[in-house]
């Protein structure tokens, strides 16, 4: 009787294979200009309907709190829920693909190009304002800490033996990381 | 039978990745101190050449590693630095989403994400403010960047606007040495 219901009414599942894991995460690795996070939203939850909204969340958050490049974590993700392995490589590799191969090109050239002022300038004034991009995404992503006194420390601390005091990051994790994740356990 | 120094670019990004905790923007300050003040791979000038050229590319902006690498050690340097910062988290995290249903609630699992949020955050301060120091060298280009940020937290202009602008005044000679 189960059995016959489940046959009778099968859930419809999106499975893609990993050569259509490979061809998206080609789009979103070419379409990321500016992070890819938010392209990466777009065409797994709005276009093809791999993951709700609230899975894409969940994957996001695990990619975001595991070490590494946060959307390469999110196509290591996607790719093992559908295909394992093959799935996870397919979809990382079609990530990275073009991304890696326009950076090179772009490298190449500017070192081509270097001796002329206007590209050494063109290239002085992106990273200026990209910089102004990073300064202001710290400072947006501390807005919902602001009412923490000890996370406004515990940010405080870490920018000042990074940047100052230039301690290397690995004993800044190994002293902020159990200090922090041990008060946002008792103050939970 | 293999480049000494690819091997070196190896190890370095290999460890690396899994220190990048909050994304590869809040590695910046790290990578710098290996690549320019530890192994003299490149000076300021190229490491922040690398930095513009990875913002100015599509995907993801981990980029930078692909760049330096390549700076450091031509084609292959750029793959082994790329695929040497991904591979090792890669690999934890396939395991870890793995097992990753069974503490799914878990209050260890919400203590970890609300404790890592204050040391992101003031890690990708650290690096804007690297950055800064690396590449901001005239009044003009710490101009750009103020105005950046200004603008950023008070107006929803998409962000390429302003790789465009900064690009576009400093080819006009506007930032000079």
């Amino acid at each position: 009787m189960m059995e016959a219901m489940e046959e009778a009414n099968p859930v419809p599942e999106l499975r893609p294979t990993c050569g259509e894991l490979f061809m998206s995460f080609l789009a979103i690795g070419m379409q990321g200009f500016g992070g890819v996070l938010p392209w990466a939203r777009r065409m797994l939850v709005e276009q093809r309907g791999w993951l709700t909204e609230a899975e894409f969340i969940e994957v996001l958050s695990l990619a975001q709190f595991l070490p590494g490049p946060n959307i390469v974590n999110v196509s290591i993700i996607v790719g093992r829920r559908f295909n394992g392995v093959a799935g996870a490589t397919s979809a990382s590799i079609g990530l990275m693909f073009m991304p890696f191969l326009i950076v090179l090109a772009l490298a190449a050239l500017y070192a081509r190009y270097a001796g002329i002022s206007a590209v050494r300038g063109a290239t002085d004034g992106v990273s200026a304002a990209a910089t102004g991009l990073i300064i202001a995404m710290a400072v947006k992503m501390s807005y919902p800490l602001r009412h923490s006194p000890w996370m406004i420390a515990i940010g405080v601390a870490t920018f000042l033996v990074i940047a100052l005091a230039r301690v290397p990051l690995l004993w800044v994790l190994a002293a902020m990381a159990p200090i922090s994740v041990g008060i946002a356990w008792f103050k939970r | 039978m293999f480049p000494p120094v690819l091997i070196d670019i190896a190890q370095h990004f290999a460890v690396l990745s899994f220190l990048a905790i909050g994304g590869v923007n809040a590695l910046i300050p790290e990578i710098h101190l290996r690549a320019v003040e530890i192994e003299h791979w490149v000076n300021d000038a190229q490491f922040a050449q690398a930095f513009a050229i990875s913002q100015a590319a599509p995907g993801p902006n981990m980029l930078i590693v692909s760049v330096l690498g390549w700076q450091i050690a031509g084609f292959f340097g750029g793959l082994v630095a790329t695929v040497a910062i991904c591979a090792p988290s890669s690999v934890l995290t396939y395991f870890v989403a793995h097992v990753w249903d069974r503490f799914r609630t878990a209050p260890l699992r919400r203590a970890i994400q609300h404790g890592l949020a204050p040391v992101t955050v003031g890690l990708i301060l650290a690096s804007g403010y690297i950055l800064a120091r690396t590449a901001d060298h005239t009044v003009a280009a710490y101009a750009i960047t103020i105005a950046t940020v200004v603008l950023v937290l008070t107006t929803r202009l998409h962000p390429l606007l302003y790789l465009a602008a900064g690009g576009a005044l400093g080819a006009l000679g506007y930032i000079g040495q």
